[in-house]
């Protein structure tokens, strides 16, 4: 008989077809990861897992502004480019936005995101 | 039963609209442990209603994107949602709410979040008509869509943010809109007449036949309680395929009052959202607050108002009091149109405006 032991739990345990592994990294460094499901937003992700630190007030209505958040330099191209909307909105962020900002509802996700990491603002409204 | 620890107090929310669904949310995300229960009349879990009039009433959005949260959060953080039941009755002495299928459920704190009802136009023999409609829930808008085909002519009646934008997306899927307003200007009870005369010109541009201080002197019924004609005050005669009002909301007291709460348009509520029984708050359209600027009671109907107001609600069960002050915002899509507006239109001196009302499809108006 073999006994096989893992020396620590692996990342990912299983590859579900319709799960989209997201981490947010609040202001304060702290990670959390959930299983986003394909097709969803990142900001539904967020406020369907309790995230803190994502408000998402509009409900994905790019009138709000309170789902702001830095995306990690290497998945930008991974997202659709900003619209014009998108980027007037982005000018009344609460926290100053950045070359890496997004509103997270416009980030969609499918297959290709697993694993993306996005960053919190210290504040939303 | 009173719990010793308020992270342990047992909640019941009535209303799982998008006040309920939040409240609920943020007890959870306080650390809050105790049962929380949510109450809701709809068959769906809380959702968020501004874009039944616009992206989903168009097609944009689908079903699953209007849910605030997947249904797996609610089981996850052990939230209980009963669906399709009506609370209908509060014994306050004993905590307990009573609901239509016998049951009851006790508490310690009680959020009435019972949000409203369209206002019917004032004929009661209209109420069975086919194909007259009211905008608030769901079922509401997939009625609606069954009627949305190109060619039809849909009448609309009030001058709103909903009939705006169900004029919007109605010219956009390829209808025929009409709509009466029966004050001189539209949106005369949110903006002033800058933003109206904007508005009154985009949807005329936009196809829309748009007719103030006008309204329906008589409706035409054929033999399957269907409107098939209107005459307006105007004179005219219109063939119309489907009639939708828009003329205001309702707020659900009924609830409140029956338990002997203060209700006056609204249920009444002090700054931290309590109302007449301290272990009762009432949030969101069902809830008349002392306005933070000191200008006496006011209740509104907005999404950012029944959110912020779960949120301080949730504090204040927790232990951690705060009053509701929050500058109040709206805003409303019409075609590539989006309005944003900050604060209360009801006072001011004067308005600057940037941007010709008169043309082009941008404009700011300052309320001084």
């Amino acid at each position: 008989m073999t006994i096989e032991r893992l020396s620590s739990r692996p990342e990912v345990t299983i590859t579900d077809a319709e799960t989209v592994h997201v981490i947010f990294v609040d202001a304060n460094g702290n990670r959390s990861a959930v299983d986003a499901i394909d097709g969803q937003s990142v900001m539904h992700a967020a406020v369907s897992n309790l995230v803190r630190g994502v408000v998402g007030e509009c409900g994905g209505d790019l009138s709000c502004a309170t789902c702001h958040v830095f995306v990690e330099e290497a998945w930008i191209p991974l997202f659709d480019a900003a619209g014009s909307d998108e980027l007037d909105m982005l000018e009344a962020t609460s926290e100053e936005p950045t070359d890496f900002s997004r509103l997270s509802c416009q980030l969609r996700l499918d297959h290709s995101h697993d694993g993306l990491v996005v960053h919190l603002p210290k504040t939303q409204r | 039963m009173t719990a010793a620890d308020p992270l342990d107090v047992s909640v019941v929310v009535i209303g799982g609209g998008q006040a309920g669904g939040e409240v609920a949310a943020s007890l959870r995300l306080a650390g809050h442990r105790g049962a929380i229960t949510i109450v809701s009349d709809e068959d769906s879990y809380p959702y968020t209603r501004p874009p039944l009039s616009k992206g989903y009433l168009l097609g944009q959005t689908e079903r699953s994107e209007l849910l605030l949260r997947d249904e797996q959060m609610y089981r996850s953080h052990a939230i209980e949602v009963r669906t399709g039941r009506h609370a209908t009755s509060i014994d306050r002495r004993a905590r307990r709410v009573g609901l239509d299928d016998g049951t009851d459920l006790g508490y310690d704190a009680l959020v009435l979040a019972t949000g409203g009802r369209p206002r019917h136009l004032p004929h009661p023999e209209l109420d069975g008509a086919v194909n007259l409609h009211y905008l608030r829930t769901l079922e509401d808008v997939d009625r609606l869509r069954d009627g949305f085909t190109v060619g039809a002519h849909i009448l609309i009646i009030g001058g709103g943010y909903i009939g705006l934008e169900v004029a919007s997306v109605a010219r956009r899927r390829g209808l025929e809109v009409t709509l009466l307003e029966a004050n001189p200007r539209i949106l005369s009870r949110v903006a002033a007449e800058p933003t109206s005369e904007f508005f009154t010109r985009i949807h005329r541009e936009e196809g829309v036949d748009l007719r103030v201080d006008t309204r329906v002197a008589e409706y035409v019924l054929d033999a399957t309680n269907r409107i098939v004609e209107v005459v307006l005050t105007d004179g005219h005669r219109l063939a119309v395929d489907l009639v939708l009002a828009g003329i205001g909301l309702i707020p659900n007291v009924e609830l409140a009052e029956t338990a002997g709460l203060a209700v006056e348009n609204g249920i009444l509520v002090d700054t931290g959202l309590r109302t007449s029984d301290p272990h009762v708050f009432a949030i969101g359209d069902v809830a008349r607050f002392p306005a933070a600027d000191g200008s006496g009671m006011r209740r509104l109907e907005s999404m950012p108002n029944a959110a912020e107001q779960a949120r301080v609600v949730a504090d204040n069960i927790l232990g951690n009091p705060r009053p509701y002050d929050a500058e109040p915002w709206f805003w409303s899509d019409q075609y590539d149109v989006k309005l944003q507006v900050t604060g209360l239109s009801t006072f001011f001196d004067e308005t600057v405006v940037r941007g010709d009302p008169a043309s082009g499809r941008s404009l700011s108006v300052f309320y001084l």
